[in-house]
């Protein structure tokens, strides 16, 4: 009671803390694992089983659910941070490298996303843009002879310049006519996989030599392919690097650029924004450049991390997984970066999951699940009783007052 | 930016505005010169109805180029009516736009089909039954966005519906159980949406997002656990017999075409005038709309804002619902992984295409449905066609207008924005 009353330095902070954003994003990630130990729960069939003599012996229910739980999870960490039962370094070592490498894209196209949302666009077009730049980076990688160096640079640069343009494409319509960018990126993603599609079938355009009726690419010349990072034995690549550089543009562009001043302005209020001088239409066509740019990293990771030719659907599901990304990471650069390894991370483990005989999609319901917490404070704040969002700034003072010291030094 | 104001004041201070003229001057002379004067001489047979039917029209043999450069000439001189009309600072109707459509439609059947046959009535009626679960979600989303919450989730409802109606209707052995568990399905769905949008005042695109992202995970799981094994069990619908209606179904053309179907595309056809009617002629919808529009003025009167909004959008999740049992039971029967595939997403252009209007917004899901069959269409007939152009046509076509004929359409002016009483 008293502490309530007068309440101590420290259990201010507390309560900021547990009534922060990246709290609950933690709490929600906890609430998903729990939620997808259910479905795993429920479909397992030996817990079905002893659930149909539940008042007789009601340990065999709780241990083959327990069992379904623990088997699904352990499968998950085994597929994608350490394999505890490989017979080898390497092997044991893989499934991290892996995550790594199915997080670079989506940790990359997640920045384009958050980038929109803070500008208040939602685009939605990151599959678009990531087809449209992974034409033009197979393009470059399969059509052109560059040296060893060059042509890697050439082609990322353009994969990236193409997804850029393909993004500006909208905030350009957007500014111009007013059309909606929801519905702009919806249809370009369809036009993009078209055009990729018709690329990919044409052999005067990209079809691979001697290829068939279905529409599929050579592979990327060994000078444009981006190289792995430990040797042959992992298939990690330097498009991981390259997204950790992006994650870095990234809080510079946001937090430290005038340019993206402009962008929060727009995004927090445009009005405010207009009056104060800002030319919002052409921080639209910039914003939706830049969102596109990122996105044009994840298009690198897919079209020059391949070692075999790319097919249409070379974009998976990243350009949807990147807005779940970017809502995870409630759009900052390290947000973006945690909430991108977690579900590559998901990706990785799929392999693992399907040997025990799991559905890897349960990883499918534990996204959707977190990002449904996500997108709704209020209902986790419901659910574990957290104090609503606190406006003392104990933290942030205690922030401020390190650095200063740090510069009187 | 596009404000609410500067557009009802459009009227007053029209300016002349050419952009229709032009873009349907071009599309004029693209069908005129390709198909036209580059056609392809070769005879196409336009087969208006089938034999067997009650009115049997003959068969109509043209040349495939002759066809290009009548309709170019054709379509020319309405390009160049609505000229006149904008010179006199008139917009161009949309009966004259659909007009246009059908003939540039025409046009491109006859290039397509150059020394083959067009059934007219085969490619009508498999493009109701495409547009279908289109048109309805397109209702939903309609129902939804007029009282101001923007649905993004509709994707997530179409699938919804098409993964219960299956499941539902194979485990109980009927169907009409499976069509009730669709709509009550994505009812509750809708409702997670009310509930975020109008209790907790969460963004509502964020929270439409959301949904389709849960949904598509469960069915995923759901489909790729369980049904995948035991499908003949529990993913073995059937789906609903072909009624055709006495009368209306021997209407030379049309007859075959829309009233030979399943009772799903049957319930569309009474949804969409129905919405209409209570949207714009009864004191329910006019509610509904100034809740839309304008809430604090509709709270002024004594509407209550969130339960209109919170009832109008779950129905609007029984309509979509219905559209994603249409996907399954009216149409192919078994569920299958992601079914939906960004039909949901084409319903939502739709609603925009369409301005939010219930006619205009069953003529742009036709027109989905429509592009959908012609690509599986001309693969048959005409297999050098690159099918991908031909993919990207409606994409095209709904970039162009959102562009360019809708311009800046105005949504009702409170969408999106979460009411709180003050």
């Amino acid at each position: 009671m008293n502490a309530d009353s007068q309440p101590t330095t420290w259990s201010t902070a507390a309560k900021e803390i547990v009534s922060g954003g990246a709290f609950r994003a933690f709490l929600s990630v906890i609430l998903g694992f729990i939620v997808g130990a259910l479905f795993m729960v429920f479909s397992n069939e030996a817990f079905l089983n002893a659930l149909s003599y539940l008042t007789a012996r009601p340990t065999d229910a709780l241990g083959a659910g327990w069992t379904a739980i623990s088997d699904g999870y352990l499968a998950l960490f085994r597929g994608s941070i350490y394999n505890y039962q490989a017979d080898n370094f390497v092997a044991a070592m893989r499934p991290i490298t892996e995550t790594l490498r199915f997080a670079g894209p989506l940790i990359a196209a997640g920045l384009g996303v958050a980038l929109g949302f803070r500008v208040g666009l939602f685009n939605i077009g990151a599959s678009g843009q990531i087809l449209f730049g992974a034409l033009a980076a197979t393009w470059v990688s399969t059509r052109m002879t560059l040296p060893w160096g060059v042509h890697l640079v050439v082609a990322a640069a353009v994969a990236i310049a193409a997804a850029a343009a393909f993004g500006a494409l909208v905030g350009f319509l957007k500014a111009r006519t007013g059309a909606h960018e929801v519905i702009v990126t919806i249809m370009l993603n369809y036009v993009a996989a078209g055009l990729l599609t018709f690329f990919f079938r044409q052999d005067y355009l990209l079809r691979e030599a001697d290829g068939g009726g279905t529409p599929k690419s050579d592979a990327p010349a060994e000078t444009a392919q981006l190289p792995t990072l430990f040797g042959d034995s992992f298939t990690l690549h330097a498009g991981f690097l390259l997204a950790l550089v992006g994650v870095v543009i990234y809080w510079w562009l946001m937090e430290r650029s005038t340019i993206g001043y402009r962008f929060r302005m727009v995004g927090h209020n445009i009005d405010a924004a207009r009056t104060a001088g800002v030319n919002v239409s052409r921080t639209f066509v910039y914003a939706m450049a830049a969102s596109g740019a990122f996105v044009g990293i994840a298009a690198v990771n897919q079209a020059l991390g391949a070692r075999a030719g790319l097919t249409p659907d070379l974009d998976g599901s990243i350009g949807f997984d990147a807005i779940t990304v970017a809502l995870l990471g409630s759009s900052t650069g390290p947000g973006v970066l945690l909430a991108g390894l977690l579900f590559g991370a998901f990706k990785a483990g799929a392999p693992a999951m399907q040997v025990i005989g799991l559905s890897p999609e349960v990883t499918g319901v534990v996204q959707g699940f977190i990002v449904l917490f996500i997108a709704a404070p209020p209902l986790v704040r419901a659910i574990f009783r957290l104090p609503p969002p606190q406006k003392s700034t104990v933290i942030a003072d205690w922030w401020v007052g390190l650095r200063k010291k740090k510069v009187a030094k | 930016m596009s404000t609410a104001s500067n557009d009802s004041f459009a009227r007053v201070d029209a300016r002349v505005s050419y952009k229709t003229p032009i873009v349907m001057a071009a599309f004029a002379l693209v069908v005129g010169i390709a198909f036209g004067l580059f056609g392809k001489p070769e005879a196409v047979t336009f087969q208006w109805s089938n034999p067997e039917d009650f009115i049997h029209i003959p068969d109509f043999v043209v040349a495939s180029n002759l066809v290009g450069m009548v309709v170019g000439v054709i379509l020319l001189i309405i390009a160049a009516l609505a000229f006149v009309r904008a010179r006199a600072a008139r917009t161009t109707p949309l009966w004259l736009n659909l007009i246009f459509g059908l003939f540039a439609v025409v046009a491109l059947l006859g290039w397509l089909a150059a020394g083959n046959n067009v059934p007219f009535a085969f490619i009508l009626g498999n493009a109701v039954v495409l547009a279908v679960p289109i048109a309805l979600g397109a209702m939903g989303g309609i129902m939804s966005e007029r009282v101001g919450v923007v649905n993004i989730a509709i994707e997530g409802q179409l699938l919804t519906g098409a993964f219960l109606a299956a499941v539902v209707g194979s485990l109980t052995d009927n169907l009409y159980f499976g069509l009730i568990a669709a709509m009550v399905g994505a009812a509750l769905l809708s409702m997670v949406l009310a509930s975020f949008a109008i209790v907790y005042l969460v963004d509502q695109i964020i929270v439409g997002v959301v949904l389709n992202v849960l949904i598509l995970g469960i069915t995923n799981f759901l489909y790729s656990q369980w049904l995948s094994a035991d499908g003949q069990n529990s993913n073995f619908p059937g789906t609903f017999d072909i009624i055709p209606i006495p009368g209306l179904s021997s209407i030379p053309i049309l007859g075959p075409a829309l009233f030979e179907s399943r009772i799903t595309t049957y319930l569309t056809y009474l949804i969409i005038p129905a919405l209409w009617f209570i949207l714009f002629k009864t004191k329910l919808g006019l509610r509904a709309r100034a809740v839309g529009e304008h809430p604090l003025a509709a709270d002024t009167v004594g509407i209550n804002v969130a339960r209109t909004r919170f009832w109008w959008v779950t129905l609007g999740g029984v309509v979509a619902g219905l559209g994603g049992a249409a996907l399954t039971i009216g149409s192919v029967g078994a569920f299958g992984r992601g079914m939906s595939g960004g039909q949901g997403f084409i319903a939502l252009a739709v609603v925009i295409l369409g301005r939010w209007h219930p006619f205009a917004a069953a003529a742009a899901a036709l027109l989905f449905g429509f592009s959908i069959i012609l690509r599986v269409w001309a693969n048959q007939v005409s297999p050098g066609i690159p099918t991908d152009f031909i993919t990207m046509v409606p994409y095209v076509v709904t970039l162009i207008a959102v562009v360019g004929f809708v311009g800046r359409v105005r949504a009702p002016a409170a969408d999106g924005q979460p009411y709180i009483k003050g």
